[in-house]
């Protein structure tokens, strides 16, 4: 057992008890912060993969704007401990059984090619270096870059205008 | 040759004139209504005969039938059946006949119907009733005739029923034309292996086709498929032309005005099945069982209506009986092979039988609207002309020289005396029925001429008619009298001019056949004129004198009640039809199954929609859940290839 | 030395969750997150596959989910604010306007 999978276990471990966190609490506020919990060991992860820069963008733009984001609102709008309304039969009775189907399929797809994936590849350990991030990103991706930009403008201006009042 | 070029003028004009009749009579007088409708028919009589005399020019010179395609109706693959009108001998008498004697009619009705409602609609329907007969005999092929055949059988319901405000005359108009169908179907039928046989319609393709020396003659009592073919046209003309099993129309159709019986029921509708067979002779020759049917029903028919006819108190029911025995002698001609006697009886008879009835219509006329003979009696002093007329139609339709049905029925006898199979047999039943037929036409004269009057002066007020109408009585008299001429000098050794006429259709057939067979018809005639006058010396003894009307009991009561024929087709074929159509066909077929199945769909969507709407329940969460569902089927079918080794048995 | 496919399950098992969330947490800020979540297990799986590859687009990929979720998230956000306070509720359940 070589410290790079104990390491991975660890934050695995982490990010899955983040997850089942974020569906048992039963106040928002407590679920955003295991969803925080979840993305900075997420962080930890893309880490250990050698993304570093990604990593990093994660705990910055998610951690820090997102889900302060999320906290914000969450304050705002008062919420408290959620209702237990039921009014979804479908949800009640399908949701568990087709939860483990969808898994069960991805489980099984993934399984069923492993073989495939089971090779780790030559370049395990290196990092992926932000230069050549960046030079994939302007060159071949420059095209949706622009129009992230793009979509990030009209986010802006349609926060704006979700935010007046009416007057 | 411009008529003969233009063939179509001739059923084009009644066309034109019902048509304009019938949209615009409503508003016009009589004297434009009239002008209207004679002349379409006056002229179109008048390119008739234009017609026969280029006809005649034509065969000189070529010796073929004379055949012009106008357009092509129906195409489909191979088959081609167009409006192709022709003219032939055969044609030609037909032609005559229909135009003439139907102007003749025309101008009776404008006498006879003169204080009736709907006078304009009467001449409407009277033209279109010129135009599909016109059609039916010009011809060419059997696809037109047909329109022809059905044409006529819808302006027989039309006119019928013309007065459709009485249920009796509406009841008789439907049962014309539903009994007028059963024998169409066979017509259908026939026709429909005719094409099967031949690949065309055509009269001559089929003809020519079936002329082949190789096309053997089927022996009797051998089903082929002419044979076969043959009957089924025969049913459709048992219908058409009101003989066993199918004749019980005919009777009924006296409830429309009487020149309609003229004109439809005597003279040319129903002589429409007879001009078919003869037209068709080609195919019958080659199938003697056929013919052989087809002279038994004729001479059945013959003697059955004429017993009937013995009883009957309606003036007009007697005449109708006896048309239907008089189709019966010529379809017994055709049956036995004398297709040429046949056309001639039909001629003649068209003659005097539109005579009988148009003086029965003076009389009645004269009467007021009585038709019932034992309510009249002792008119012939009162309308001389109208008696004199009728005792010429009487005198004809008995046989006695030199009147002309003498010369056909005498033909038609000979040659069933002649006909190898039980010709003997036929001939005497044929001459019993020409017994009857003197003793009951003769009845008739004198129950309505002679005697004592047996009706209130008072109340009726009998006068003569018009000269619109004695005018045509006395054309058709005249024709009554000289219409056999043109047979005549057969009987003393020279040529049968009427045989000869029509030879270049049906063949040189009956040839005169030597000094036995001169003596053998001289006998047979002579026999014939016999029968005729016991007919008569019988009915003078008993109603020439004063007469009360008896009590009907046993066979009287039997022949009264026409052998109570109608009752029983009610009972057993149309009360089970109209079982079957409520309860199966409409409350289970129609109701259950059909508009089961519509509303059905109908229903179904409405039940389909109701069970989705739940889907739509505005419940976010259980909108994810089909969102999982969704994406769990994309994800199945995107897997399936890795996944599919796995589910059955896992060996990769 | 892990293998890809550890990268893939921990992945998958993530989304799972984040589908069973989005069913069954009646918070509309709750649900928020779930997706949230769900789309930071697909970014696993990219950076996975993107590590097997050798290839940086994978991770290329990755940035763009994460604009698209902050946006996302930003204008997501301002409509629950609306809804919240229109409802007055923040049960996704009492949304239901839709309702056939």
């Amino acid at each position: 057992m070589s410290g790079v999978l104990v390491i991975f276990f660890l934050l695995a471990g982490l990010a899955v008890l983040g997850a089942v966190s974020l569906i048992l609490q039963s106040h928002p506020i407590h679920s955003a912060l295991s969803l925080i919990l979840v993305m900075v060991s997420l962080a930890g992860l893309y880490l250990l993969m050698g993304a570093e820069f990604i990593a990093a963008v994660q705990i910055i733009v998610y951690g820090g704007a997102v889900m302060v984001l999320f906290i914000f609102v969450i304050m705002l709008l008062n919420a408290g401990v959620e209702e237990r309304t039921n009014f979804s039969k479908m949800a009640t009775f399908g949701g568990v059984p087709l939860a483990l189907a969808l898994g069960g399929i991805i489980a099984a797809g993934i399984a069923r090619s492993s073989s495939q994936l089971a090779a780790p590849v030559a370049a395990q350990g290196e990092l992926t270096s932000t230069r050549d991030l960046s030079k994939l990103l302007f060159s071949e991706f420059v095209y949706p870059f622009e129009l992230t930009s793009f979509l990030i403008l009209v986010a802006i201006l349609g926060a704006i205008v979700l935010a007046q009042r009416e007057n | 040759m411009p008529i003969l070029e233009n063939l179509w003028i001739i059923p084009l004009l009644p066309l034109l004139g019902s048509a304009i009749n019938g949209l615009f009579g409503a508003k016009w007088s009589k004297t434009i209504v009239n002008s209207v409708a004679l002349g379409s028919t006056g002229i179109s009589f008048l390119c008739a005969v234009e017609a026969v005399r280029e006809f005649l020019g034509y065969y000189e010179t070529s010796h073929k039938a004379w055949v012009k395609p106008f357009f092509d109706w129906i195409v489909a693959g191979g088959f081609r059946a167009g409006f192709d009108l022709q003219l032939d001998h055969l044609t030609v008498v037909m032609l005559l006949v229909v135009t003439g004697v139907g102007f003749l009619i025309h101008i009776y009705s404008t006498g006879y119907m003169a204080h009736e409602e709907g006078y304009y609609r009467f001449f409407s329907y009277l033209n279109l009733f010129m135009f599909f007969m016109l059609i039916l005999v010009l011809a060419a092929n059997y696809v037109l005739l047909f329109v022809g055949w059905e044409g006529v059988g819808l302006c027989s319901y039309l006119l019928i029923g013309f007065y459709y405000l009485r249920k009796s005359a509406s009841d008789a108009g439907n049962k014309a034309f539903i009994v007028n169908r059963i024998g169409d179907f066979g017509f259908m039928l026939g026709m429909f292996l005719l094409f099967r046989t031949f690949h065309s319609l055509d009269f001559a393709t089929v003809f020519a086709a079936a002329a082949r020396p190789e096309v053997a003659v089927e022996p009797m009592g051998h089903f082929g498929v002419l044979t076969i073919a043959c009957l089924l046209l025969f049913v459709g003309a048992t219908g058409k032309s009101a003989q066993l099993p199918l004749y019980v129309w005919l009777p009924d159709a006296m409830e429309g005005p009487t020149p309609v019986s003229a004109l439809i029921h005597a003279a040319t509708m129903v002589t429409a099945g007879v001009y078919m067979v003869a037209r068709s002779h080609v195919l019958f020759t080659h199938a003697p069982t056929a013919m052989y049917v087809v002279a038994i029903v004729g001479c059945a028919t013959a003697f059955f209506a004429a017993t009937i006819g013995l009883v009957q108190s309606d003036i007009k029911k007697v005449l109708a009986y006896s048309t239907v025995s008089q189709l019966g002698y010529m379809f017994l001609a055709c049956g036995v092979g004398a297709f040429g006697a046949g056309i001639f009886h039909l001629m003649t008879h068209a003659f005097f039988k539109a005579l009988l009835f148009l003086s029965a219509g003076s009389v009645i006329h004269a009467m007021g609207g009585e038709q019932d003979m034992w309510n009249m009696g002792g008119l012939g002093k009162k309308i001389r002309t109208t008696f004199l007329c009728m005792l010429f139609g009487t005198i004809a339709i008995a046989g006695f020289p030199p009147f002309a049905a003498f010369f056909s029925k005498d033909s038609i006898l000979f040659s069933a005396y002649n006909y190898p199979e039980n010709g003997k047999a036929f001939y005497a039943v044929g001459l019993f029925a020409a017994i009857l037929t003197s003793f009951y036409m003769f009845r008739l004269i004198w129950l309505t001429f002679a005697g004592e009057k047996r009706y209130d002066e008072h109340k009726v007020h009998v006068h003569e008619s018009p000269l619109n109408m004695t005018g045509p009585l006395m054309v058709l008299a005249f024709l009554s009298l000289t219409g056999g001429w043109f047979a005549a000098p057969a009987l003393w050794g020279g040529k049968d001019y009427f045989a000869e006429f029509l030879s270049p259709v049906f063949g040189a057939g009956e040839a005169g056949g030597g000094e036995a067979a001169q003596s053998l018809e001289h006998i047979l005639s002579a026999v014939a004129v016999l029968a005729a006058t016991a007919g008569l010396l019988v009915a003078w003894r008993m109603y020439s004198k004063t007469v009360k009307r008896g009590t009907s009991e046993g066979v009287h009561k039997l022949l009264y009640n026409k052998y109570y024929v109608d009752e029983l087709y009610a009972a057993v074929v149309v009360r089970p039809l109209m079982w079957l159509s409520t309860n199966v066909l409409w409350k289970v077929v129609d109701s259950g199954m059909i508009d089961g199945a519509v509303n059905g769909v109908a229903d179904g969507a409405a039940a389909v929609g109701d069970t989705l709407r739940h889907t739509q329940s505005g419940n976010t969460r259980s909108y994810a859940v089909w969102v999982v569902v969704g994406a769990m089927v994309l994800l199945g079918i995107i897997f399936w290839p890795i996944l599919h080794p796995a589910l059955f048995g896992g060996v990769r | 030395m892990v293998p890809t496919s550890y990268y893939l399950v921990l992945s998958a098992i993530l989304f799972g969750l984040g589908v069973v969330a989005f069913v069954f947490k009646r918070n509309i800020i709750t649900l928020f997150m779930a997706i949230e979540l769900m789309l930071n297990a697909v970014n696993l799986a990219f950076v996975a596959f993107s590590q097997a590859l050798g290839k940086p687009d994978g991770e290329v990929f990755v940035l763009f989910v994460i604009v698209v979720a902050a946006a996302e998230a930003a204008v997501g956000l301002g409509i629950i604010i609306l809804t919240a306070r229109n409802r007055r509720s923040l049960n996704v359940e009492h949304v239901d306007l839709l309702k056939l």
